[in-house]
């Protein structure tokens, strides 16, 4: 094995400038479950493995006027601990509670997941519903990008070269919203979502006054379904609102055909997930809980 | 290239060794500490019989790098029987039968370990969905599922 490089850093800044250093040749080591298992498969071939697990601002969960923010290396098991932003964000938790084993759960990040830019990624879709902006550091300083915008294709982000993904910020919260995530799987755990979908909805009374919707693993990147929030925005979340949201979900889909699901399977299911997740976000809202396990 | 000099703590006892960048936590555990008990199934987190707590949090060893072990306290399955006394897992194992060739019985101990831990209670869909990282491929789940109930009802009952 060529030689390899570790380097522990201590503060943001050393990571990207052990990053720039490392002239595209460095990966960034969050929790290690996708790039220790592309390492062994020869997918990857770092040069530098720069570990942010001992930078605190990226392994913590803080919060500020009722917004979240999550350190991106943040283990997910940490997260799905994580009392206050559970009953905040029970979609973007669950999402993120979804990705890979108990064993996984305990290193798998939501800044890793997003940066590993799978269209399947389970957390993306419900981040994208819930508004999420991410935090990038880099040489020039620091910048913050909408999370729908922040991945260019399967495998591939629009970070700048010694730029790193410090953390995630959740929206301060109207009252009377919640989110909810569903994914579809051939089993029940342990599965790669054939189509994933999260809906974050603010009610007034039994109208929807803001709705935003995230699908996922039926296009090369996780989409914002603006179409559908509109006709979910301003209804009582009845069978033609539904129907039309649906409608422009499956509009949106641009999947590929593969052993897990054909085009034209992950087309109608994306309208079917939207539908039903809307209806376990509503549910919240209404103080009705919901477990995914 | 110059090895990596790591100091850690493992079951209690301050441990250091000298290690590559790209070595696993695994890989130092078994090949150059001579703790063989964890074992590698998959190397890709799939089957879980590497698991280990690293600070009480269960994981796959074979998905750290053993330069993070550095400052951390690791609990593996050579850790868990006290002396001779076996852990209650570890003899309802034995006496329901629990496992059969042997391979991932450690990794189920120790991720059970952390289940109960954590949750003193569980149902038997908790048991199921927290050992869904765990694979055996001769006894099926229905034993070990078992054991770990049983145990559980056992260590709160004690505990009374």
């Amino acid at each position: 094995m060529s030689e390899i490089q570790y380097v522990a850093a201590k503060s943001v800044k050393e990571a990207v400038r052990a990053m720039q250093a490392a002239k595209g040749k460095g990966r960034i080591l969050a929790g290690g479950t996708d790039l220790l298992v592309q390492m062994k498969s020869g997918l990857q071939a770092p040069g530098v493995i720069v570990d942010v697990k001992k930078i605190a601002e990226m392994t913590t969960i803080s919060e500020k006027k009722g917004s979240f923010t999550i350190g991106a290396a943040t283990p997910a098991a940490v997260i799905g601990e994580h009392k206050k932003l559970k009953k905040a964000w029970p979609g973007v938790v669950e999402a993120i509670n979804l990705i890979g084993s108990t064993q996984v759960q305990g290193r798998a990040s939501a800044g890793g997941n997003l940066c590993n830019a799978s269209p399947a990624a389970d957390s993306v879709p419900a981040l994208v519903a819930a508004g999420c902006t991410v935090s990038v550091q880099g040489p020039k300083g620091k910048r913050s990008v909408p999370v729908e915008k922040f991945n260019a294709g399967p495998g591939k982000t629009t970070l700048k070269p010694g730029e790193i993904v410090v953390s995630l910020t959740l929206p301060a919260r109207p009252k009377n919203s919640s989110d909810a995530y569903l994914r579809l799987i051939p089993r029940t755990e342990m599965d790669i979502a054939v189509v994933g979908c999260g809906v974050s909805l603010t009610m007034k009374g039994d109208k929807c006054v803001a709705a935003r919707v995230g699908l996922g693993a039926v296009a090369p990147t996780v989409l914002r379904v603006d179409k559908a929030e509109k006709a979910l925005v301003g209804s009582k979340l009845d069978g033609k609102a539904l129907d039309a949201a649906a409608a422009a979900c499956s509009a949106a889909c641009k999947p590929i055909d593969d052993k897990r699901g054909t085009i034209r399977y992950r087309t109608k299911i994306a309208g079917v997930l939207l539908k039903r997740a809307t209806a376990i976000a509503r549910d919240r809202v209404n103080g009705i809980e919901h477990k995914t396990h | 290239m110059a090895k990596i000099h790591v100091n850690t703590t493992i079951n209690g006892a301050p441990t250091e060794f000298l290690c590559d960048a790209s070595q696993t936590l695994l890989e130092v555990l078994r090949d150059q500490l001579g703790l063989t008990g964890s074992k590698e199934g998959c190397g890709s987190g799939d089957c879980g019989a590497c698991s280990v707590t690293i600070n009480d949090r269960l994981v796959c060893s074979c998905l750290v790098l053993a330069p993070e072990a550095e400052g951390v306290k690791i609990d593996t399955i050579e850790g868990m029987a006290d002396g001779d006394k076996l852990h209650p897992l570890q003899k309802k194992f034995v006496e329901m039968a629990a496992l059969q060739c042997g391979i991932c019985t450690p990794g189920f101990l120790v991720a059970s370990k952390a289940l109960l831990k954590k949750n003193p209670n569980p149902t038997e869909t908790e048991v199921r969905y927290w050992l869904a990282g765990n694979l055996c491929r001769c006894t099926g789940y229905d034993k070990i599922v078992t054991a770990v109930l049983d145990v559980a009802a056992e260590m709160r009952e004690s505990a009374r």
